[in-house]
């Protein structure tokens, strides 16, 4: 016999006695994450601004020095910096500024929302499908395939021109939109990672369906749907302000940018500064979390192939 | 001469045997595969029509015998690592049957995968992949168990305790992400996540080819030390003659989904009788100047695995390639006065009609 | 190749059957009878029967589809509810208008992103590549609709160089009001394709920089031009298949941009459509774009398979 030399021998302590065993933590996946994103300036910004849209759509009540909703004939139409009107009334002498607040809240919500319950859905429906493979796999995407055969726009004011205006039928028809692309990527990341070896090795250990799932896959392929989630909602609020804006959204009085960005159209050629002002916020926020998507690409290390 | 393995001794045997799991006695071989066939299918075309299978494991019988190192040893794409998931499971038969220590695995009628699973684990060749990349090495090592009923306590500190014994200081790797670590570090991981349920039989498909020699060479003395110490039996798959050579007891040469030889180490070495085993070990560099290699014992790229050649697989490359070996595949014949060699050619084979027969033909005489 | 030509072919139809269930789905959502704009409120209940008869109304659902269907398949798009025209004449004139502006609009987008996209990788983290994907990341996050509104203040309220909107021609645009009324709308359109493009563009020559291969072509001491085309080809099925896509929103999505410049295409169409309820020119509308994106994404894969011969399987 040759000599394992090297090798250390067999006295072993008992397993007991490494209940109590200090061992060295090392950072996780998601700590490292956030340590990135902590050094990346442009995600910190654009999160900070972003917070700030969203603190004053909650805050509107509070902040908002008029009602949105009741305008003054005697002043219609005024200016940015008109006395008493920070940013300047509308055609029928609602306070902007109380608007903008106020309608911050309908275009998060409708940003939001939609890619949210798209999200649950569509996350599920394609984790499924990769995991699972066969029949559930063919079933799903073929479906998913019908879907994808529209593009977004048209899809989203297809459902919507159908359904009617109002809020609940634009967060319907978005969500209809957002669940096949989060979908096909999920069935894709999922595919990836089931085919890895430690899937399998861990399929050998005597795991569920289950238990594989939640353990192995879910946490290796959550990262990638976040990322690319994410930049749906720039998307969505885009979509939403757009459906509005053609008057297929929520309808008027109700206080919310595209549909601001349409009443004021009239305007451009009074003051065209006014009538910009609500489509610079649906700017402002859809770049906002663009580049938060961007941020976390990076910080997640995520390659994705849409 | 580096370190030969004796086969398992009396007392060693008797701890085997001493397993509350064992089932067989002595007599009786821990893994049996008889007929075992697995194909792939290709598909192709506008109806997505099957129009080939890729035969990776076309009838393979082995036999593996309690407490020994069996080297499985072919060339890439020769459907070893196939074999690796067959024997897991992971991979089900298309036909053929599987006997562990005595019973059938089958899930309706016997040993269900999951009890097999038990008793049987693996090491894949890729280190990386075959680790959770957001699973701090305890927590996967530890997942075996708790699947099947320890509680995480009991799985953590059992984990920690292997990470010792695979030499990786538990106290400082053990929270660590496979990232973190080096390749031989990982394999170490994997080796300690497969002895994690305990079982009796660990099959390690090409487990050490993708390390560092020197590397290597530290891991392979960890399994003999692992194997010695838990009694385990191996199943060492892998394409490095030198390394098989050093760990294993018996050895099984495959070619192109086939068993074409199989025998002890000393058997196979010095009296190999397949020409494909002889080409296998005359194509080792020598590291005696007067023994150079002169030229390559085979030439080519085994054959496509979709169409193999019809009869012995080997007649496209074999110098001695007859008609009888286009007609009729051979079956393995056991050679006189030993137990346990037996080769798949027709040159063993009274019957088979082969000009060679008894000739002891050898093919560094063709090519030199 | 000719069977996975063949084979893409053979998958295209499930989906174009997927699709027309679907459009047909969506019409029976529709709340109330779309009769209903067509009868006068105190329509006697024989002529409501009538009416029903006349536009296959009464019968079941199911009849109804495989009757619209088969209409479809011979090419009748149907009449119009709202003023009794042939659907197809006046949808295929829209569709001609929508085509003026996407395919300058793409080649504008496609163009401008791929020249981004590359500057931007070939610099990759420097002040030009900060720069170039500010600008990429900007197209993707404007509302062009609110884009198109800017722009008509700028160049039509303030400047007074172009139209503010309408379309100066039919067909193709002879002469230049009818070239100066395309160009706000087709700047608008090219945005978002720009930017799309521009960032995929900018990740594949990334992606394919790293690769080994890359370094080999340097080690042969082959001069960058050449190193460029290499990885162009090898960029270039990404690209094709996000191009495909955004083609496709073109054509699909032009509705907000046609609304702004009140331009008469497809777009414009279906908005229309939507507000008299004029159902068949909704369904056909809807259809005929949706088969067209089918078609496209149909040409991208062939196209993608002919250049990556990895993809066809």
């Amino acid at each position: 016999m040759t000599s394992y030399a090297k090798d250390t021998g067999s006295e072993f302590p008992s397993v007991s006695s490494y209940r109590d065993l200090k061992v060295q933590e090392s950072p996780g996946y998601w700590a490292m994450v956030r340590k990135r994103i902590l050094r990346d300036p442009v995600t910190l910004i654009s999160a900070a601004i972003l917070l700030v849209i969203i603190l004053s759509a909650i805050l509107a009540p509070v902040l908002a020095p008029y009602d949105p909703y009741v305008g003054n004939i005697m002043t219609r139409m005024k200016p940015v910096g008109f006395e008493g009107h920070l940013l300047g009334t509308d055609e029928t002498g609602r306070d902007m500024l109380s608007r903008l607040l106020f309608g911050g809240r309908l275009s998060l919500i409708a940003g939001v929302v939609p890619v949210s319950i798209a999200l649950l859905i569509g996350g599920s429906l394609g984790i499924t499908a990769g995991f699972f493979g066969g029949l559930v796999n063919t079933v799903i995407m073929r479906v998913t395939d019908v879907f994808y055969a529209f593009p977004s726009i048209l899809l989203a004011i297809a459902i919507c021109g159908m359904l009617g205006t109002g809020l609940f039928n634009t967060l319907l028809s978005l969500t209809l939109v957002f669940i096949p692309p989060i979908v096909r990527i999920s069935e894709s990341v999922t595919t990836q990672v089931r085919n890895l070896d430690f899937v399998e090795a861990a399929r050998a250990s005597g795991a569920g369906s289950f238990a594989l799932m939640r353990y192995q896959v879910l946490p290796n392929v959550l990262a990638p749907i976040l990322v690319y989630t994410t930049s749906l909602v720039s998307l969505s609020i885009i979509l939403a302000a757009g459906l509005s804006f053609l008057g297929l959204g929520v309808s008027a009085p109700a206080a919310e940018w595209g549909l601001m960005l349409n009443s004021l159209r009239q305007m451009i050629y009074i003051d065209p500064v006014l009538a910009a002002l609500p489509g610079v916020l649906i700017f402002a926020t859809s770049m906002c979390f663009n580049l938060i998507s961007d941020g976390l690409r990076s910080a997640m290390d995520v390659r994705l192939k849409v | 001469m580096i370190g030969q393995v004796p086969t398992t001794g009396a007392d060693r045997m008797q701890r085997i045997l001493a397993d509350a799991r064992d089932r067989g006695g002595p007599g009786q071989p821990m893994l049996i595969l008889k007929d075992i066939k697995r194909h792939f299918p290709i598909r192709k075309g506008v109806m997505n029509r099957t129009v080939g299978h890729v035969q990776a494991v076309d009838g393979v019988s082995l036999t593996v015998m309690k407490g020994e190192i069996l080297g499985v040893v072919g060339e890439s794409g020769c459907g070893k690592s196939t074999l690796s998931r067959l024997m897991m499971r992971l991979v089900e038969p298309d036909t053929g049957e599987m006997i562990f220590d005595g019973d059938l695995v089958d899930d309706k009628v016997g040993l269900t995968t999951r009890r097999l699973r038990r008793q049987m684990q693996m090491v894949f060749q890729d280190s990386f992949s075959s680790l959770n990349p957001r699973m701090p090495i305890e927590e996967t090592i530890a997942f075996a168990p708790m699947m099947n009923g320890s509680s995480r306590s009991d799985a953590i500190a059992a984990a920690r305790a292997l990470l010792d014994q695979v030499g990786l200081s538990a106290a400082m790797f053990a929270r660590r992400y496979p990232h973190e670590l080096s390749g031989g570090q990982r394999q170490r991981v994997n080796i300690a996540r497969a002895l994690a349920v305990n079982p009796r039989v660990v099959i390690l498909d090409e487990a050490v080819s993708a390390l560092d020699k020197s590397v290597e060479a530290q891991v392979l003395q960890l399994l003999i030390r692992l194997q010695e110490e838990m009694d385990l039996t191996y199943v060492f798959v892998s394409h490095d003659l030198n390394v098989v050579r050093y760990i294993s007891d018996r050895i099984a040469v495959m070619y192109l989904g086939r068993i074409v030889e199989t025998g002890s180490v000393d058997e196979i070495w010095d009296n190999p009788r397949h020409p494909y085993t002889q080409a296998l070990l005359a194509s080792i560099p020598s590291l005696d100047p007067d023994r150079r290699t002169m030229a390559a014992p085979i030439y080519g790229d085994p054959p496509n695995p979709i169409n193999p050649p019809s009869g012995c697989r080997f007649r496209t490359r074999c110098p001695f390639a007859e008609t009888c070996c286009e007609m009729h595949d051979p079956a393995a014949v056991t050679l006189p006065g030993s137990s346990a060699h037996a080769v798949s050619c027709h040159m063993e084979n009274e019957a088979s009609g082969h000009s060679r027969v008894g000739t002891n033909a050898r093919i560094a005489e063709v090519t030199q | 190749m000719l069977s996975f030509i063949l084979r893409r072919l053979l998958q295209a139809i499930p989906i174009l059957f997927g699709v027309s269930v679907m459009v047909f789905l969506m019409v029976q959502m529709i709340p109330g009878s779309p009769l209903d704009l067509l009868l006068p409120p105190d329509a006697s209940p024989q002529l409501i029967e009538q009416m029903k008869e006349a536009y296959g109304f009464d019968k079941p659902a199911w009849q109804q589809y495989l009757l619209w269907l088969w209409q479809l398949l011979h090419g009748n798009l149907g009449y119009s509810i709202f003023n009794g025209a042939p659907v197809a004449d006046e949808l295929f004139d829209a569709l001609g208008n929508t085509f003026v502006l996407a395919i300058p609009a793409a080649f504008t987008g496609f163009g401008l992103g791929i020249l981004l996209g590359v500057s931007a990788a070939l610099s990759q983290g420097g002040p030009l590549d900060k720069l170039l994907s500010a600008i990429a990341i900007t197209g993707v996050s404007l509302p062009h609709y609110w884009f198109a509104i800017v722009m008509v203040v700028i160049f039509s309220v303030n400047l007074n160089w172009l139209p503010a909107q309408g379309m100066q021609f039919t067909g193709v645009p002879t002469t230049l009001a009818g070239f100066k009324s395309m160009i706000l709308p087709v700047i608008t359109l090219s945005l978002i394709p720009m930017g799309v493009v521009a960032r995929v563009v900018r990740a594949a020559v990334l992606e394919v920089m790293s690769q080994e291969f890359v370094n080999t072509l340097h080690a042969k001491g082959l001069w960058d031009r050449s190193v460029l085309l290499h990885v162009m080809k090898n960029a270039a099925p990404a690209t094709l298949a996000v191009m495909g896509l955004q083609f496709g929103y073109l054509l699909g999505g032009s509705i907000l941009v046609e609304t702004v410049f009140n331009w008469p295409g497809s777009g414009n169409l279906l908005n229309l459509a939507i507000f008299r309820r004029d159902i068949p020119v909704m369904q056909a509308t809807i259809i005929v774009l949706a088969a067209f994106f089918v078609l496209l994404n149909l040409i991208v894969d062939i196209a993608q398979a002919l250049i990556d011969p990895r993809i066809r399987r």
